[in-house]
């Protein structure tokens, strides 16, 4: 079963600017798939399509069969809840603690007190920053904060985890551990989209790409390697 | 329901003291607007309770024939008060009752009490002292009703066309003073709205990427919205309660000094008597105008 479709998708900024260009795929749960591209090629404007942040000039675009352009607020909300987003600027809420990061995507959740006590702790646990759960976002290093954007798309067993550029900012040790743990996550059968433009990452993982060139898809292979 | 209510109270309460910076110049552009606006509603008081002084001291006085008797006189008064619906006061003063005014009020002075005796006999004329609540046209009407034939073989004299151009000028300037008053207070209730709607923006502004990252993880609007609604509220409150009981004590301690200033305007008879229409405006400009900025301003931001 998809989990994402894009049904000729077309994204046109104003003064003509073209981002995606008749975009079509289809994204099967449990799939790990890298989209990968030059800077500017459109790979972000894609993941925000996805997220439902944008909406597409033309086209359709399904998360579990429902039309993201159709949703109102209420459930593109829901929708958001089941998607980890990592992104390259980490996107953590700056006033609150590494503690209430993760806290707070079960708090929208409506989870039970009782539940968020016992699984935060556990989570940054895993992901080693139980001994910074007081430390604000700005207090730890970049590597530390993409753990914890990793920790936060983790919290609420996502369907989905989007991970947009999350090794841009990393040295070479993080972004290993960094892809280690997104491939870990696919093992239990969440579906990863991986957007980035660093060829090595891609060669190693040997899964699925898609390749965007100038807002169209150039090509998508099942074991496919970095070529542009 | 409670506990997201419980959440995003925790939320504000943390917000606000983790910006303390902000929160307190908030709430100090709070307090300010909060005390112009109630210094304005004083203004308002002082300057009904002064006009009315300056009214209550406007008459105009209708002689009487030496020789028209008490009885007479108070028919006409009858007639004065029956016929025109904006007369306060007719006072009758009989001419014994004005030697005895006269030699009161310038007891201490000789050329006065010589010329009196002089003359010999009482000088004075019997009169109605009138006034009415109205515009100088009031006084008009009644001068009118006096010069009437109905009356001309009693009536001596009516001093209205003396005082006329005075009771004009008084007229006119509490009517410019009143027009000016309103329009500054109007302004400056503008200005001070704008002053606290823009802090309050700033204040917001700075949580500007935070609000777009919790509707990207999924947050609701209302989740992301209740905790600066609620802030605003807390910024209102705090700044409505440290606004009342500076006005409790000034409106105390201020009170003597300010009745004499003013001719007896009494600020904390004042602040008694129209309490819950302070408590109101405070409440309204503070929590009010807190909440409905803080749902503007994020309202912007959650466009996602």
């Amino acid at each position: 079963m998809n989990i994402i479709k894009f049904e000729n998708v077309t994204k046109i900024y104003e003064l003509d600017n073209v981002i995606l260009q008749d975009i079509s795929f289809e994204i099967q749960e449990g799939e790990f798939v890298s989209i990968v591209g030059k800077s500017g090629a459109g790979k972000t404007t894609l993941i925000r399509l996805i997220l439902g942040l944008e909406k597409p000039t033309s086209g359709n675009i399904f998360f579990n069969e429902i039309n993201i352009g159709q949703m109102q607020s209420s459930h593109l909300s829901q929708m958001r809840r089941r998607i980890g987003g990592i992104y390259q600027d980490y996107k953590l809420l700056s006033a609150k603690t590494v503690y209430e990061n993760v806290a707070y995507i079960m708090e929208i959740e409506g989870k039970a007190n009782e539940e968020i006590v016992r699984d935060v702790p556990k989570v940054l646990e895993a992901i080693g920053l139980s001994q910074k759960i007081n430390n604000f976002p700005h207090e730890l290093s970049g590597g530390e904060q993409q753990r914890l954007a990793v920790a936060r798309a983790l919290v609420n067993y996502p369907d989905v985890i989007i991970a947009d550029e999350p090794t841009g900012n990393l040295d070479p040790y993080n972004t290993f551990e960094v892809i280690a743990l997104l491939e870990k996550i696919n093992k239990t059968g969440k579906t990863v989209i991986l957007s980035t433009h660093d060829r090595e990452i891609i060669n190693k993982l040997g899964k699925r790409v898609i390749t965007i060139e100038d807002g169209k898809i150039i090509r998508d292979e099942v074991k496919g390697r970095f070529i542009i | 329901m409670f506990t997201n209510f419980k959440r995003v109270f925790n939320f504000a309460l943390a917000d606000f003291y983790r910006n303390k910076g902000i929160s307190i110049a908030t709430i100090f552009v709070l307090i300010i607007t909060i005390a112009l606006v109630t210094g304005l509603f004083y203004v308002y008081g002082a300057g009904n309770f002064i006009i009315l002084q300056v009214q209550n001291k406007i008459d105009i006085t209708a002689y009487f024939k030496a020789d028209t008797s008490e009885q007479e006189i108070l028919d006409v008064k009858d007639q004065l008060l029956k016929s025109l619906q904006n007369v306060t006061s007719v006072k009758y003063v009989s001419k014994e009752q004005a030697l005895v005014n006269f030699t009161q009020r310038h007891k201490d002075n000789s050329v006065f009490s010589q010329a009196l005796e002089q003359v010999g006999d009482n000088p004075f004329l019997p009169s109605l002292n009138i006034t009415t609540n109205g515009l100088s046209m009031q006084y008009e009407q009644v001068a009118k009703i006096l010069q009437s034939d109905n009356f001309s073989n009693l009536i001596e004299k009516v001093d209205f066309s003396e005082k006329k151009d005075t009771i004009d000028k008084v007229f006119s300037i509490m009517s410019n003073i009143t027009k000016f008053g309103l329009g500054l207070a109007l302004i400056l209730v503008i200005v001070a709205l704008l002053v606290v709607f823009n802090t309050i923006k700033l204040a917001i502004e700075n949580s500007k990427e935070e609000i777009s990252t919790m509707r990207i993880v999924g947050a609701s609007s209302w989740f992301v919205r209740a905790p600066f609604i609620i802030q605003g509220a807390l910024f209102g409150s705090i700044s409505f309660v440290i606004c009342l009981v500076a006005t409790i004590l000034l409106s105390y301690f201020l009170s003597s000094g300010f009745a004499l200033v003013t001719g007896g305007f009494n600020l904390w008879d004042y602040l008694i008597g129209n309490l819950w229409l302070i408590i109101l405006i405070q409440a309204g400009f503070g929590i009010g105008f807190g909440i409905v900025t803080s749902f503007i301003v994020v309202q912007k931001y959650l466009k996602i």
